[in-house]
């Protein structure tokens, strides 16, 4: 008896768990919402300098209700608020201003942009990107990053997640986050080649939580990104070049976020060059 | 409960919570935990707005002035007008103003109603380069090296050279009696190709005895160049085990931090038993220490963040806008130097606070991080970028006196059974802060007078219990 109860009790587990696999597995955002919330979660309990649980909530609160009233003046019968959240949550983990009201304008500049710079269906900058990088070009004296504020071990635990993201969740765009990391790597190890600097210096470059954030939910933007695999394997590289240059001919510290923004501008013309399919979230 | 009474009791919760939040901030200082406590820790205080640095170089060298010398590395080249011997007196003001400080409080008769504040006393706070130019220039320019500059200011003599390749530059420094320790090559090799400049200094004997200073006066270099770092890589090979450097900044902005390395707030606010006022100098090491084992000595520690104009409570007096001009806070126009908040005439000082004059007086905000590190935590020189953070913080360790005359009545029992608590968790915040054993700090209390075993007063109705209770309206019309 005891031992039928067992049983059945294993397969209601079994069955939940798969059933929020299946939920998970149903569109890529999903897992990102599920890691970029860990990750808030996380900085809360363990970071001095991680944002306030009222600023998380403006934010949010502002990038959502952006979304729907968009919805409701462009006439989109959509209830999805899947990537807003996401959108939300980069800018909670990653953008500082000591002006409060700053926080909800940025979340709905962001969603905004999305709506109203478009070119052939798709928009051209990744929101929670372009409203970082307008922030720090309008107002420098009120806004920055901090992409010093993460621990190694938040580090470690942060890419294993984004990796265990990257394979479970199959998604067509991810390969941009590879192959951005893999550039900067690449430009890293050869600096620190030609400099004569030991290995530790890149590796302690790469261990950034800022350019995990970056790679996985920022680059790899299937709506901001070319639809030609070629295509985003030039785009990406040329993000490392340009941000590459910014950061140690320029000394800008901030400088993934502007190199991302300017190569942004060029998908339009890599699409025109190397044709493929819009990207779909979910495959119907 | 009808509404009448939620907004009575919330009324008498109002009274009851407000004397506590009057005095939450009102400790008086009484110790401070300042760079002396540390043995080989370096003093830099960096100065910067737009792409302007001053960097100051605090010197505690201890060793024979003619042995002294240091090799820096530089954006830019810096020529003679560009360095300036200062006054280590303001370095440690800023040190003394920032340091982590220990305040506190005395507790009131619990069976009165208001609050008697006792006055604190206040404690605060090479080789003559001239002679042989030209072989100097003949030598290094066999090896490469180019000097770009070559000049006498106050006792130092100061090269500032380039170089081509690094072999050379080690090895006329080491010839010139720079002593580079092994693997300095690998590192000025590094710096060579990002293109620094190498400022050099070594102390100039007769100068030295002619200034009539029996210590040598703190460096300062000003440069206007988009880097914002401190190179500490050449400083971590020589060093035998982890190093200290306080590094102090001043901006217009707000706080600084490193944008390479995680930034962790020291521990503050915790109520610590009555003895560390005795050994805080040892309390605020062992706490240090044990804050850095804890994030794996591989985070910039953050000790202080406040505006320039005031501090509360005060480790020392704010630094005056003279001296912070003359550490290189070259935005700063007006001049105040008159003390801020003055005692009301007839009364006592209540303690060292000081407000600003109005919103935004002193365009200053200073920021003091405390950084151990080693080669292997701290691989890269450190990259710093000036953030709009104007969030206070300071390190501050609260003391609580409990009260000490004689009290008897229901409020002084529960006064007392709440002490024995108190001192339970501030023996706990002790030993988790410094990793101490908790049983030698409850010993430590116990000899202190700070008793675990307190006795409760008898309150005074006891005491008249063999006379017959009155009945309470006996008193009210009878005298």
């Amino acid at each position: 008896m005891s031992i039928k109860i067992l049983f059945s009790s294993i397969l209601v587990v079994k069955k939940t768990f798969m059933k929020i696999l299946s939920a998970l597995n149903a569109d890529p955002r999903h897992f990102q919402i599920l890691t970029l919330s860990s990750l808030l979660l996380f900085l809360t309990l363990w970071s001095d300098f991680s944002p306030e649980l009222h600023v998380m909530a403006m934010i949010v609160v502002a990038a959502l209700g952006t979304q729907y009233l968009c919805f409701k003046f462009f006439k989109i019968p959509s209830t999805d608020y899947r990537s807003p959240l996401i959108t939300s949550l980069s800018l909670a983990l990653l953008f500082k201003t000591n002006l409060i009201w700053l926080y909800p304008l940025i979340a709905v500049v962001a969603i905004g942009s999305k709506f109203f710079i478009r070119i052939n269906n798709k928009h051209i900058f990744n929101p929670a990107n372009g409203a970082i990088v307008l922030g720090l070009l309008l107002l420098p004296d009120h806004v920055w990053v901090s992409p010093g504020q993460w621990g190694n071990a938040i580090w470690l635990g942060f890419a294993l997640i984004c990796f265990a993201a990257l394979v479970l969740s199959k998604a067509g765009r991810v390969d941009m986050a590879l192959f951005f990391l893999g550039s900067w790597m690449f430009l890293l190890l050869a600096r620190a080649l030609w400099l004569g600097d030991p290995l530790s210096i890149p590796l302690h470059n790469m261990q950034s939580g800022a350019l995990l954030i970056f790679a996985f939910f920022m680059i790899s933007d299937p709506m901001t990104t070319p639809n030609h695999r070629w295509g985003r394997f030039i785009f990406a590289f040329a993000v490392a070049l340009v941000a590459y240059m910014f950061q140690y001919v320029f000394q800008i510290r901030e400088a993934i976020f502007y190199a991302l923004f300017i190569i942004c501008m060029t998908t339009p013309m890599i699409d025109l060059f190397l044709k493929d399919g819009f990207y779909q979230w979910r495959k119907t | 409960m009808t509404k009448r009474t939620s907004i009575l009791l919330f009324i008498i919760g109002l009274f009851v919570l407000m004397p506590m939040h009057a005095h939450a901030f009102c400790g008086f200082y009484v110790a401070k935990a300042d760079a002396s406590l540390f043995n080989e820790a370096s003093k830099v205080v960096l100065a910067r707005h737009e792409n302007r640095t001053v960097m100051t170089m605090a010197n505690d060298f201890k060793g024979d002035t003619k042995d002294f010398a240091i090799v820096i590395p530089v954006p830019t080249v810096i020529t003679k007008s560009q360095v300036n011997v200062g006054d280590n007196k303001i370095i440690d003001h800023i040190d003394a103003y920032t340091a982590p400080r220990l305040v506190e409080y005395h507790d009131s008769d619990p069976c009165m109603r208001y609050e008697m504040m006792a006055m604190q006393d206040f404690a605060g706070a090479p080789m003559a380069m001239r002679k042989g130019s030209r072989n100097l220039q003949k030598s290094a320019k066999k090896l490469g090296v180019t000097i770009e500059e070559s000049y006498t200011v106050g006792e130092y003599d100061i090269l500032v050279l380039s170089a081509k390749q690094s072999d050379g530059l080690f090895k006329w420094l080491n010839q010139e009696g720079y002593k580079l320790p092994k693997g300095a090559n690998k590192v000025l090799k590094s710096y060579i190709k990002q293109d620094m400049k190498f400022f050099v200094a070594k102390v100039n004997i007769e100068e030295f005895d002619k200034s009539g200073y029996t210590y040598l006066r703190p460096l300062q270099v000003a440069y206007e160049s988009p880097k914002f770092m401190l190179p500490v890589r050449l400083g971590t090979l020589n060093a035998k085990g982890p190093q200290d450097l306080l590094l102090f900044t001043l901006t217009k902005n707000g706080r600084v931090e490193p944008t390479n390395y995680r930034t962790t707030k020291i521990p503050t606010g915790d109520e610590i038993p009555l003895f560390v006022g005795k050994e805080f100098g040892d309390f605020y090491k062992a706490m240090f220490s044990k804050a850095v084992e804890k994030e794996d000595m591989k985070t910039v520690m953050l000790e202080y963040a406040w505006n320039m104009s005031w501090c509360d409570p005060c480790a020392a007096d704010p630094v005056p806008n003279d001296d912070l001009k003359k550490m290189g806070a070259w935005w700063i126009d007006q001049v105040y130097d008159e003390p801020m908040v003055k005692p009301m005439p007839g009364q006592p000082q209540i303690m060292p606070r000081r407000a600003p004059i109005k919103p935004g007086a002193v365009d200053v905000f200073v920021t003091r991080m405390h950084v151990r590190y080693t080669a292997e935590s701290f691989p890269e020189d450190i990259m710093l970028q000036t953030t709009d953070d104007k969030k206070n913080f300071q390190g501050r360790y609260v003391m609580r006196h409990p009260f000490k005359g004689e009290a008897s009545c229901d409020a002084a029992n529960t006064y007392y059974k709440g002490l024995e608590k108190r001192f339970e968790k501030e023996a706990t915040n002790l030993a988790n802060l410094t990793g101490w054993d908790v049983n030698d700090i409850r010993a430590k209390m116990e000899k202190n007078g700070q008793s675990f075993d307190i006795k409760l007063a008898e309150p005074k109705d006891d005491d008249d219990d063999d006379e017959p209770k009155k009945p309470w309206w006996e008193n009210m019309w009878n005298d």
